[in-house]
């Protein structure tokens, strides 16, 4: 045995090692494949062998021979053998095997899972290592479903170096069991506040990656990662925040607002080059997110383009082209900024550097202006000629169009002149875009009517020259532009100056070389140029000439009629026969060319490329339903012909003739000039083109201006292109010398050149009179046109899956699966530490250990969260129209099931949302936003939760009570999302509150029972907008105005055995000055009370304990004792404060009124239903019932309404009818039964108070009057 | 995210590939090829991004690349990437390497594979950048080593002594090609 051992290991000294393999290869260069297939060969025999490092040695050559291309998956088991090697080297190099060659199909990673498992708990951290590694290379949905919960246990290793190869792999898991996100995505979220800096940047890196995909989902979190922004120095993961933040902006403006500032310091500050960059790039998109509305930030956008100019300028090409790109994303919204650097990137064009010059290009289409266009595309022109590499000449090609189209040519002041450089572009060997250079003569040829005389003419010596094109094959593409041509000669051949000539060249034999398509727009074309011909021939007295014109098309024709091209054959035969039945009444002496004109008669519009599409589907008319009966058996589908005019058909294969009832089209014309009377943009197509002068009022849009008929237009036919030019360019200087005569213009202008024709320099845009006169015609489009919702979102992508609302609580059966073969056998693995996840779903009684650590936590959690839902429902229902964040609002938690989950009403995304809102409004925010934010900023903090007698006896201190209700920390752990964040600022409310309890507080001695019923009450900045009062009014707000100070005013009731309520309050600071020595007041009635501190007065007010720098808030608590419940009531009360300046100090007041609602003395208690049926049974209920009509929310939406509103929990709920219950601070009980048909519900309600009762229902009755 | 890691040489011959998406072999090596075409035609002095090749990524992915002596790193990253922060990892990647080679040269890499791509996974993982700390990934490449050494233990001497004998009789084996890394200052 042992001499086996010595005699394999000294057998294995001779094999072949990775070395000797890659050495062998380096030695047989000729015959590599030969060799390597004998080294497969030897590999097999290898793998053959039972003794590992054998297997080992194999695989790791195998690796190698994967990256020169070999396929090795049929070693796949042999792989999986070596990744269960006991050794860490071996297991190393199973795994890298793995990870550079398993992939989802790979079957035998499904025999991983277990081995996988057991290296995840190895005792030696780099077995996890190695184990995390290669998983996060082959992770496919089963082991991401089978192992998320091992890996979420990893995330809690004592070992940095794990937690953060845990945190990372939780990604890949993510993207392939996208369930995992949201039970893993708490404990994710504590990782970012890691003690390890490669943990919290590995926490950053993968909510970035989340958050890039669905950044709506993630907004909740951006006060944390401000804060890390805020914190951190590490420049990965200030990179990686400032690009997230870069993606949230767009969804949350607010946010943008507060995000200006620390960039613009960051970009001062920073040396870091990377760092400067993406804080630039970020600035920039928050410019964008603010870019309406928002003039005052142009420092900020002169800072960044100052600094990308710097860029730009630096020797470093990477950051000149980083400087570019940058520059291109400001370009969009501040083109004004980027222009004045016109010089630099005209520079930047002739960078020997491609990249850098497409970057450049990009550029350009943002700067030209009507002054530049020309001298800027007369540059392009020179780079097109220099260009050497097809890519980069085509890409001046598309840019050139694009530049010149771009938004509706608005900046082409000749048309004639952008003619002759399509016609120009039609030179260029080679290019791929003849399509394109196509589509934008027709497009031109078609809208500026003005433009098709010299269009036609330019059009037919194309025709003329169309060997130039045709005779190289190399120029394949560039042949579509005779497709343009010969339809254009064609559809306007009444303005041919020689249509004969024109109609030979469109036979000629050489035709029928070209691409079928093409072919058949030539034999349709010259039809018509026949119909022209005729008509021109007939009205002379020389009948034979007319005769000779059919005779050279039944000549010429039959040539087509042959094409293997049905389309071709089709369009050729139909035509020959024409012709020839013509031919026949021609000798008849009959005059025919009335009624071939009447073929091609009509006007053609323009029809928008998308227009069909846009059709609205009539009402009742439903596209999916079947016609007849389906077909029992699927036919095998018919292929469908490729439509052979795919790219240009929408403006032009359009029937001429389409018999649509007149009627019905006089009628949309009718609507669609109203419409276009309407639109300013919209330039009115004159009858006669010829003398159109209209003025876009109030546009500076495309001039149209009389055309000048002195201008000739003849253009003889040219040998070449180049000389055409010439021509071309001595025409317009005879043009220009015309115009100057008429002008009477002294200014001298004997420069050649196209590009210098506008001398126009010193002129203001507006001075420079277009050259020609254009009538674009828009683009038809249907009536009712639905709006563009082109919304193509790729429907394969993994990161859709993972679009989940993370702050909905989680429920039980979202849980990640444990593996678990036998109840006995609970995982018990070494990292345990707890987890919550290893409760089955079946045992929502029993808790993890995890949910009672945390369930101090969950409480705080759950107390605040349900603040926030209130808040956000306020806000909701006070400013739908300013819900910036509509997306999130989901539908809150059913509510039927489990009447303890209901406890705590709708969705905390909302919730979530509102600390967002909270948060953000904390920034002085100016003027326009202010009203909303303000709004948005007021907290309501209310415990849903009641409070069990058991938590009596506490000390005011404890306060959020910790309670022992098993049921009650149910409802609670069972949401256990929320921030970290939030807690300390629940903290820190708590401190305060404790602050204030000992303050005025102490002497009552009493239990404090946390449950704090919410009213909110707001203050607002001098812009008193009615409306808003009236909502806060009946909200319970109430509405202050406070000169320079914003203060946030937030009360909450918080009970006491005695009645008492603990209204807190948060103050914020939101003027420059600092505010001191603030005193808060009451005017206190008979039944309530502000209580003060022993030995105060009735009248003196209640010192508030802190001061406030400028834009700090802090947050007080005053406690009101109450007699009596069943009554609402307003109490009067006043801040004063001093604002103290640098130089100056001043006493300033604030009046408010405090409203108790009844609605705020209840507090929400779950019922069971059994509880509930005896306590209806019992009969000491008064009855009372309310109707309500008109309401047409979801049922969904009013139940969660009153639960938010009034403080009720849903007892039960049976489709449209649940029973809903609360209790009072002192006691009394309140029944609802709620029924909805239609828009009206019914209330029934039972309660032992019947004053309270009226009063709750009134109450509920105003909470919907007002949606 | 990193979507691919290539390295080749001058000739565009491979020296490590690590994609983090999956590719078949063929792709693989035309991914290389495209690449390479794409890369080496660029000169020295002229910037270190590429818009991506069609074959990998699409319009949101760039080719992130440096130049060494004789060989091209280049990584194929997404929009997610910071550019410049691209280009100081490969810098951190390689100055690892040549810190955990003693001057690093083309044929280690050659000879070596399996080491580098074990450096790689202490530098990126699945595709995301898991540490940019040199020093921490120097010491956990060591730490490894040091386990694998003691687990070959004696057993594994005879087989390293093979090797450098074999070694030892290749005159071919010029050591002088190193990439010498320049200190480059971090963007």
């Amino acid at each position: 045995m042992a001499l086996k051992i010595v005699k394999g290991s000294i057998d294995r000294m001779f094999d072949k090692n990775l070395q000797d393999l890659v050495r062998g290869i380096r030695n047989h260069k000729e015959d590599e494949a030969k060799y390597i297939s004998t080294c497969i060969d030897e590999i097999k025999q290898e793998l053959k062998q039972d003794n590992i490092a054998v297997k080992a040695n194999a695989v790791c050559k195998l690796t190698y021979l994967q990256m020169l291309g070999y396929d090795v998956s049929w070693a796949a088991f042999n792989i999986v053998e070596v990744m269960s090697s006991s050794k860490f080297t071996y297991k190393r190099i199973g795994y890298l095997a793995a990870s550079q060659c398993f992939h989802e199909s790979t079957d035998v990673i499904m025999l991983t899972t277990n081995q996988i498992r057991k290296d995840l708990s190895s005792p030696n951290q780099y077995d996890t290592g190695v184990a995390l590694t290669g998983l996060s290379c082959f992770v496919t949905p089963d082991l991401a479903r089978d192992l998320a919960n091992d890996i979420m246990t990893l995330m809690s290793h004592t070992k940095p170096y794990i937690r953060k190869k845990a945190v990372l792999i939780m990604y890949k898991v993510f993207l392939k069991y996208p369930e995992s996100l949201r039970p893993a995505f708490p404990r994710l979220k504590e990782k970012l506040e890691d003690p390890d800096p490669g943990v919290q940047s590995a926490a950053v890196n993968v909510i970035c990656e989340l958050a890039r995909r669905n950044p709506k989902n993630y907004l909740s979190l951006a006060p944390l990662f401000f804060k890390l922004m805020t914190s951190s120095t590490n420049n990965w993961v200030l990179i990686k925040i400032i690009k997230l933040f870069g993606a949230l902006t767009p969804l949350e403006p607010r946010l943008g607002k507060k995000l200006i500032e620390p960039l613009t310091n960051l970009i001062h500050s920073t040396s870091a080059m990377s760092l400067l960059y993406e804080c630039v790039n970020t600035v920039i998109a928050v410019l964008i997110s603010l870019s309406s509305g928002m003039p005052n930030h142009s420092a900020s956008i002169q800072l960044c383009v100052q600094k990308l100019r710097i860029l730009i300028e630096d020797s470093d090409q990477n950051l000149k082209y980083l400087g570019l790109l940058a520059m291109s994303k400001i370009l969009k919204t501040h083109p004004k900024s980027v222009q004045s650097h016109k010089d630099l990137i005209l520079q930047c064009l002739d960078d020997k550097d491609e990249s850098i010059r497409l970057r450049a290009l990009d550029l350009l289409y943002g700067m030209v202006s009507k002054k530049n266009l020309m001298e800027i595309v007369k540059k392009l022109m020179l780079h097109v000629d220099k260009a050497e590499g097809t890519t980069y000449r085509d890409e001046l090609l598309t840019k050139i169009i694009d530049i010149c189209s771009q938004s509706n040519y608005q900046y082409i002041t000749n048309f004639e002149w952008y003619i002759s450089i399509l016609v120009e572009l039609t030179r260029l060997e080679g290019t791929r875009h003849g399509h394109l250079i196509a589509s934008q003569m027709l497009d031109v040829a078609i809208r500026v009517k003005a433009i098709r005389v010299f269009a036609v003419a330019q059009m037919a010596t194309l025709l003329d020259n169309a060997h130039l094109m045709t005779g190289n094959v190399q120029r394949k593409g560039i042949c579509e532009v005779l497709y343009a041509a010969a339809w254009i000669c064609g559809e306007f051949s009444e303005h041919l100056e020689n249509p004969m000539q024109t109609l030979e060249a469109m036979l000629r034999p050489k035709v029928a070389t070209l691409p079928g398509h093409i072919q058949a727009v030539y034999v349709q074309n010259a039809a018509k140029l026949f119909a022209t011909v005729l008509k021109s021939q007939e009205g002379n007295t020389d009948r034979t000439a007319a005769q000779e014109t059919s005779q050279l098309m039944i000549d010429r024709l039959p040539l087509f009629v042959q094409s293997a091209n049905l389309e071709v054959q089709e369009r050729a035969s139909c035509i020959l026969q024409l012709v020839k039945y013509i031919q026949k009444l021609q000798q008849k002496d009959v005059e025919v060319s009335e009624e071939v004109t009447a073929l091609f008669a009509g006007e053609l519009n323009p029809v928008a490329p998308k227009a069909q599409k846009k059709v609205p589907v009539p009402d009742g008319l439903d596209l999916d339903a079947w016609i007849n009966e389906p077909p029992s058996e699927s036919e095998s589908e018919e292929e469908q012909p490729r439509a052979i005019f795919a790219k240009e058909e929408t403006k032009h294969s359009r029937p001429r003739h389409t018999e649509v009832d007149e009627k019905e089209l006089a009628k949309r014309r009718e609507v669609r000039k109203q419409e276009q009377a309407n639109n300013p943009f919209y330039i009115k197509a004159s009858p006669s083109s010829q003398k159109v002068y209209q003025e876009a009022h109030g546009v500076e849009h495309i001039p149209v201006v009389q055309i000048d008929l002195s201008v000739p237009l003849k253009v003889p036919g040219l040998p070449m292109s180049d000389q055409y030019v010439k021509l071309e360019e001595a025409r317009r200087q005879k043009d220009r010398a015309d115009k100057k005569k008429k002008d009477k213009k002294k200014r001298k202008e004997k420069r050649s050149g196209r590009g210098k024709r506008h001398d126009s320099g010193p002129e203001s845009e507006e001075d420079i009179t277009p050259a020609h006169m254009v009538d674009i015609v828009t683009e038809e489009m249907p009536e009712n046109a639905l709006p563009s919702d082109d919304d193509d979102k790729d429907p394969n992508d993994p990161h859709k899956a993972l679009d989940i609302d993370l702050d909905k609580p989680l429920a039980d059966s979202e849980k990640l699966p444990v593996r678990s073969h036998r109840a006995a056998e609970a995982p018990k693995s070494p990292a345990e530490d707890g987890d919550a996840e290893s409760t089955t779903p079946q045992e929502p009684k029993k808790k993890s250990v995890k949910e009672k650590k945390e369930k101090k936590k969950d409480k705080e959690r759950d107390r605040k969260k349900n603040k926030e839902e209130k808040k956000k429902k306020k806000h909701k229902h006070e400013d739908k129209g300013e819900d910036l964040l509509g997306g999130q609002e989901d539908e809150p938690v059913v509510q039927s099931e489990e009447a303890s989950e209901v406890a705590a009403p709708p969705t905390s995304t909302s919730a979530e949302v509102s600390d967002l809102d909270f948060w953000l409004s904390n920034a002085p925010v100016p003027s326009k936003a202010q009203v909303v934010s303000e709004q948005e900023t007021a907290t309501v903090e209310a415990e849903a939760a009641p409070v069990p007698e058991a938590a009596s006896g506490t000390a005011p201190d404890s306060e959020p009570d910790e309670p022992k209700d098993p049921e009650m920390e149910e409802t609670k752990s069972s949401k256990h999302k929320k921030k970290k964040q939030k807690k300390e600022k629940e903290e820190k409310e708590k401190k305060k509150k404790k602050k204030h309890h000992h303050h005025h507080h102490h002497s009552d001695g009493g239990e404090d029972k946390s449950v704090q019923n919410g009213t909110v009450e707001e203050e607002e900045e001098p812009l008193p907008p009615m409306s808003n009062y009236c909502l806060l009014a009946e909200n319970s707000y109430i509405k202050m105005i406070i000169e320079d100070a914003d203060q946030v005013y937030d009360i909450q009731g918080n009970l006491q055995d005695g009645s008492q309520v603990v209204v807190s309050v948060i103050f914020e600071n939101k003027c420059d000055s600092f505010l001191k020595s603030m005193e808060f007041n009451v005017l206190d009635s008979l039944n309530s009370k502000l209580q003060r501190p022993e030995g105060s007065g009735p009248h003196d007010g209640l010192t508030v304990p802190f001061q406030l720098p400028p834009g700090v808030s802090n947050e007080a608590r005053f406690v009101f004792t109450v007699q009596s419940i069943v009554m609402s009531q307003k109490l009067k009360g006043t801040v004063t404060f001093i604002v103290k300046n640098e130089d100056s100090s001043t006493h300033e007041k604030l009046d408010f009124k405090l409203h108790f609602t009844c609605s705020s003395y209840l507090i929400t208690t779950p019922c069971y239903s059994d509880a509930f049926a005896k306590l209806l049974e019992s009969g000491d209920l008064k009855c009372s019932s309310i109707k309500l009509e008109g309401v047409s929310m979801p049922f969904h939406h009013l139940l969660a309404r009153i639960c938010f509103h009034h403080h009720f929990s849903v007892v039960e709920r049976i489709d449209s009818c649940a029973s809903m219950y609360s209790r009072s601070i002192q006691g009394h009980h309140v029944c609802l039964l709620v029924k909805v048909s239609g828009e009206t519900v019914s209330i029934d309600a039972k309660c032992d108070e019947p004053t309270l009762l009226g009063n709750v229902l009134d109450e509920i009755k105003q909470t919907f009057s007002q949606c | 995210m990193i979507k691919a890691i290539l390295i080749f040489n001058n000739h565009g011959k491979p020296r490590m590939i690590r994609f983090y998406q999956y590719f078949p072999e063929d792709m693989q090596q035309q991914i290389i090829r495209e690449t390479f075409h794409l890369v080496s035609k660029r000169d020295d002095n002229v910037c270190n991004f590429l818009e991506g090749g069609s074959l990998i990524g699409g319009s949101d992915y760039k080719l992130i690349y440096r130049h060494y002596a004789t060989l091209y790193f280049v990584f194929c990253v997404d929009s997610s990437e910071s550019e410049l922060g691209i280009l100081d990892l490969i810098q951190v990647f390689v100055e690892t390497l040549d810190k955990c080679f003693e001057n690093v040269c083309e044929l280690d890499l050659i000879f070596h594979m399996d080491k580098v791509h074990y450096i790689l996974q202490e530098v990126v993982m699945g595709g995301m950048v898991l540490e940019t700390n040199m020093n921490e990934i120097v010491g956990q490449v060591e730490l490894q080593n040091r386990m694998e050494k003691s687990e070959g233990g004696l057993s594994a001497a005879p087989a390293r002594a093979v090797s450098a004998v074999k070694n030892m009789n290749l005159p071919e084996m010029p050591r002088d090609i190193n990439i010498k890394v320049p200190s480059l200052s971090p963007f």
